[in-house]
Order: structure tokens, then sequence, then C-alpha cells
């Protein structure tokens, strides 16, 4: 799960990472009292946009203004649109709220991350002095400039291992000290709040000295929020699709793609399996999505109407390895799907495993329009011929 | 021969009073699995399907000399249940259970690798089959059949879907593990990869895989210095978008790692013959082991 930068920062404030003060707000008036709030002579104002997505000053998100009017008409300009970045896709984000602060000049920008080291088992600090440009750039360009260090998560990061590293990246005393505290609170947070990724990009030096995370970015480990009511209070449904949010009611997973087939399988695997034969059948799949293992007729409905939503999809591919889903269930979710929603698009069934036989059957006796395959390449083939 | 289990195995149940674990009781029983016991806290003296429930493991060892344990409990709990399994002496255990956090895996495979004594299989996963022998998990039984392919998988599904093509050109399997869809897993295609080497009944591996992390760039590596059976294998996930996570936790492209292209390039370049559809799985593996297609 993500949360917004300023829901971020205040966590960060809890674990005395040092940050800038700011005001939320969710209009142009709001902006311009929130920047009276916080401007003082010789600092500059930020209007950041508040989005589940980095790259926010490339899509215009992110401005620098000098006055409260200029706050509020920047703030005018930013709310309410659909911020595309490169990291939102075409469709981008809507931006319904703005965080305000008031920053001074930075003399130098560092960065600090820590993720969970699959391989290792270990959480894994990152930092670089390369701030302020995305770490992947930085690691495709100068990967000599990226630190790593792993520690494991009992125990956390000690002391001496967030000093050593902090000296690396500095020969600044005080500044060492306050990257070597930040290190420890990061590491901190992550292993309390089961965060799967913490980062600050950049990690500023102020000209005062100061060392403040002008950003913040956390992600969240799904499995864990269950522990942690407080984190799942922050989620933002807006910022995500709205058929990912439907799909989650029903527990399916699903993804939005690009292409015009639709696509319900049950399992992980063989849905990314499916969608990778449609593109290799020369389709291209409209979405990614998992009905699960125990899915029943509900949930196979379900997915027919989320699937339905999307425009763009033409016909629909529906691929069942029936293990403990039993393929009758499936067949009869796809006859109370099409009587309730009334599938218009071509619908090409594949069905094996558990029950295959009664789920033919079922389908066979119904006076749909159903296309049935035999095999995964069948299925892919019909789908794609389907279309014209 | 086969890897892991075999029709000596004796296995008990953990979590098996609930649905999912009495169902799958049933299930393994029917193929011809020896439950010799199953687990749930207050639940001891009762029976499902004919098997003995127990309290705690160490009570359910102690009676029925069980070596491999199969987890089904909710995954607030499967922790503890997996701790309480290796404590108890369990050699293998193999989680079934799908949601559990990822720095508690952590911690988890942390203790594992400081022992020798316990194998963890998953979580997130469909079990262990060694076929017309011992089934533990939850894949249906009757897809497969004994024979030379080690099959070892991210998935489960897409398992059954390739072990079903292989059994349809009359090509059976000596073990199918599912390794789990998580970001950490107990058992890594490397572990299996060097099993099925090991394993005299094994002519030929079939691996799949899918995006997020770099499990399959280590198996390449592995599979260049210390695998000389052929392997086939597919990567799930071709186009995936970046930084979507696709079902399973472990499912992700993130920073630039765990593409699809990576991963096949590095398998291609340990000598994997990487298949770009999964409809070809079998064949391929039919190939590669030099066996006639019975149609």
């Amino acid at each position: 799960m993500n949360i917004h930068e300023y829901q971020a920062k205040e966590v960060f404030r809890r674990y005395g990472i040092p940050v800038h003060d700011g005001v939320l707000a969710k209009t142009p008036d709001e902006a311009f009292n929130g920047a009276k709030q916080l401007a003082q002579p010789g600092k500059t104002l930020v209007v950041k946009a508040q989005v589940h997505a980095g790259g926010r000053g490339k899509g215009g998100g992110i401005k620098l203004v000098k006055t409260p009017e200029e706050a509020k008409s920047a703030a005018a300009k930013i709310l309410g649109m659909n911020l595309v970045t490169p990291q939102t896709g075409a469709e981008g984000r809507p931006v319904d709220q703005v965080l305000i602060e008031a920053t001074t000049k930075i003399t130098k920008e560092y960065y600090a991350s820590i993720v969970l080291d699959r391989q290792e088992a270990k959480l894994c600090l990152i930092v670089s002095e390369a701030g302020g440009m995305e770490i992947e750039e930085v690691a495709e360009k100068d990967p000599e400039k990226i630190l790593k260090l792993h520690f494991a998560v009992e125990g956390g990061l000690s002391r001496e291992a967030a000093a050593g590293l902090a000296r690396k990246l500095t020969s600044d005393g005080p500044r060492a000290e306050a990257f070597e505290k930040i290190f420890q609170a990061l590491a901190k947070l992550c292993a309390e709040l089961d965060a799967s990724l913490v980062e600050i990009n950049p990690l500023a030096v102020m000209e005062s000295g100061r060392v403040i995370a002008i950003d913040a970015k956390i992600n969240f480990d799904d499995n864990a929020l269950f522990r942690h009511p407080d984190i799942l209070a922050l989620r933002d449904p807006r910022q995500e699709d709205p058929r990912e949010v439907e799909a989650k009611k029903f527990d399916l997973s699903y993804v939005g793609l690009d292409g015009n087939i639709g696509c319900i399988v049950n399992g992980a695997g063989l849905a990314m399996a499916t969608m990778d034969i449609i593109k290799y059948a020369g389709g291209e799949p409209a979405n990614f999505l998992d009905v699960g293992g125990g899915a029943g007729k509900e949930k196979v409905a379900a997915a027919f109407k989320i699937i339905l939503t999307d425009p763009k999809v033409k016909a629909i591919l529906v691929n069942i390895f029936g293990g403990i889903m039993r393929c009758d269930v499936v067949a009869e979710g796809i006859l109370q799907a099409v009587d309730e929603v009334g599938v218009k698009v071509p619908i090409v069934v594949r069905l094996e495993g558990t029950n295959v036989k009664e789920g033919k059957a079922i389908l066979a006796r119904s006076s749909l329009n159903i296309i049935t395959a035999e095999t995964f390449s069948d299925a892919a083939t019909k789908v794609v011929a389907a279309l014209v | 021969m086969g890897i892991l289990i075999s029709k000596n195995t004796k296995v008990i149940v953990q979590g098996i009073t609930g649905t999912h674990g009495a169902f799958h009781t049933e299930k393994m029983l029917e193929y011809g699995t020896q439950v010799v016991g199953g687990v749930t806290p207050k639940k001891g003296g009762q029976q499902v399907h004919g098997v003995p429930v127990f309290d705690t493991v160490r009570e359910a060892v102690k009676q029925t000399r069980a070596d491999a344990s199969v987890i089904y409990v909710p995954a607030k709990f499967a922790v503890e249940a997996i701790y309480e399994a290796a404590d108890a002496g369990i050699e293998l255990i193999c989680c079934i259970t799908e949601g559990i956090p990822a720095l508690d895996m952590a911690k988890v495979k942390t203790w594992l690798k400081g022992q020798s004594r316990t194998r963890l299989i998953g979580p997130n996963c469909p079990g262990i089959i060694a076929p017309e022998a011992c089934k533990i998990g939850i894949m249906p039984g009757y897809i497969h059949k004994r024979g030379p392919i080690g099959v070892v998988s991210r998935s489960g599904t897409l398992t059954y879907e390739a072990v079903w093509q292989l059994t349809g050109l009359g090509l059976g399997q000596s073990t199918c593990i599912g390794i789990g869809g998580d970001s950490i897993v107990g058992t890594t295609f490397t572990d299996v990869l060097g099993l099925f080497e090991a394993d005299a009944e094994t002519e030929a591996i079939v691996m799949i895989g899918e995006i997020g992390g770099s499990a399959e760039e280590e198996a390449a590596e592995f599979i260049r210095s210390e695998v000389s059976k052929p392997v086939i294998a597919y990567i799930a996930g071709k186009n995936a978008p970046v930084g979507k996570r696709m079902g399973h936790a472990g499912a992700i492209i993130s920073g630039g790692t765990g593409k699809a292209s990576q991963k096949t390039r590095c398998l291609e370049q340990a000598g994997v013959t990487v298949v770009p559809s999964p409809a070809m799985i079998g064949e391929r593996a039919a190939r590669a082991a030099g066996k006639k297609i019975v149609r």
C-alpha cells in the first residue's frame, strides 16, 4: 500500500526524521492561508501535488513560489488536475490535495532508502551522494556512488553500522551524525511498521547545515496491514484504479492494462501466462485478473462485471485450471454473469481440471454464444480471432 | 526415487480442523499419502476423516513419528506454526498459507539458514507431490503421472497447466514442487535444482519462474556450473507493467529488477531452453528428455 508524501512525513516526524513544516490544502484559499502561516523572509514556498507517484515535478505538479498569492494561484492550477508523470501511465492521478512548505537553499542532495533484499532475507540500507535524481539512473551511470548495507530484521541496524556508513558518505562531522540518526530511524520505522520501501530523495543539506528529508516515500507490505490499523486508515482509494478497488471488495486481484481482450483466470501465475499467450497469439490483454483458488459463482460473476466496465474490452477469455476450484462452479458463474450483466462481446472459455466434464456440459446446455477451447494455445488463438 | 518425499513419508496436517485443512486431508488420503495425524490447539482427541487430532505438533510427532507437516493455518498464525513444527523435529514443512508478512518470513529464513535439520517449502505454494506415491498440498492429484521430469515452480495453477501438458504427452514427473509466490520462500529454485540434479530418476527439469526478485537469475548462475541435465524454463509476466503487483506478493517489477526479459536472458546464457509461450512447455520438455511423444 502506498501513502501520500504528507502522510509519510507525518510518520517521519514520529520517528524523529527531520522534515519541513507543512500545511495541507484542499482549496486555493486553504493554500493561501497555509502559505501565509509558513512564509518567512528569505524562504521559498513550495506547492506540491499529493499523488501516489514520483516524477511529480516533470508533470507540473510541483511549483516554487515567493508569496502566498502566488501559492494560491499555483494551487488553483494544480488542484483538480489529472497529473501525468513518468510513473503514472497515460491515465494519470487526480490531485485532491497540495502540500505547502517553506524551504531555503539546498547546498547538497543525498539519497537514502531501505528495501527488503529478497535473496538475502535482510533489510538493505541504500545511500548515495548523488541525490535528487532517480536511483536507477545513478545505478546505471555511477554505480560506485551507491553504498549498500545489509542488516537483519531481528537486531536491526546497529549504531556502529549506521555511523560507519554515514562517515563513508561524508567527512563532515555534524552531517555524518545527522545521517547516522536518520539511518537508524529509517531502520526502526521499516521494522516496526512493515514497510517494504522507505525512501528519502533528496535527503538535503540546507544552507544552515541542517539535514532535512525534502521528500518522503513509504510503501507498506499489504500482508502486514492487519497489525497496523493506523496505517491502513491512511489508504486513499482515489489514487487507485477504481476497477482494482472494486475487485478488492470481492477478494479478486485485478490490474488494468491497455489491450482489448479481457482475461479471467484462476491463479496469479496462470493469469500472467494467459496475458503472455494472448500477446504471443497476436492479441493485447486488457487486464490481469486472478479469481483466486476457491472462487465461487459470485466471484466469477463479479469478475465479469469488473472487466466489462472497461469499454476497451472487445472479447473475453476465461482460462480456468480447476484444482480446488471446480469447473462446474465456474461454468455456472459464467452463466450467471451473462444473465445478470448481459455480455455482448464474444466469450472464449477454456476449462481444464476438476469437474471439467460437468463444466463443459453446463456451458453446452446453455443457449449462450460461448466459444469453447480445448487447450491453452487453442484458447488464445480463438479469442484473438473472435475480435474481428 | 524422486526428491524429498516418498510413499514412506508420514505427514501431519497443521490446521486440520479448518475448512481447507479438512478438505485437503481427505484429498491427500485419497491419493495414498500417509496422513498420520493432525494438529489444532484445544481440539486434541477429535478425528478428521479418521485421522487423529492432537493439541500440539510435539504430541503428534511423539504419537505418530511423522517426519513431514503441511500447514493450512491462517496467515496470522502461520509463522508460529512453522516454528512449532521445526521445534518438534519435523524435517520437511510445507506451508500452503498465503499472506504472511514479508518481514516475518525474513526472520524465519534467517533462522532456517542457521540450521540444517528442517526444510521449509513455501509459503504461498501448492505443495509437493511425488506422483503415484505421496501428495502434500493442494494440487489436483489425477493430473500427475510418474516419470522422468522434475518440475519446480513459483506458481500454483500454472504448474498444473505444465504438468497437464507433460502428462498429456505421456511424460511423467519424478517430483513436482511449488516453491511459492512470496518475496521470501524457504526453498529456492537453486535448492531444488541441486536436488533434481542428484536424483537418478529425474532426466530433465521444467522450471517455471515469474517476474519479481532475482531467483531465476541465481538459478541461471547455479545451472551454469552445477546442473548437467536439460532445463526447460518459462517465465510468466513478460507483459506485466512495471511497479504493479501481479497477484503474488513477490511478482512485481521494481527498481529496474525482476523483469522477464532479464531472467530469460540469464537463463538462456546458462544453456536453458526458455519457451516463449506457456503452451510449449510440455513439448520442449519431451524433446529435451529425448522422449517419444505419446498422443
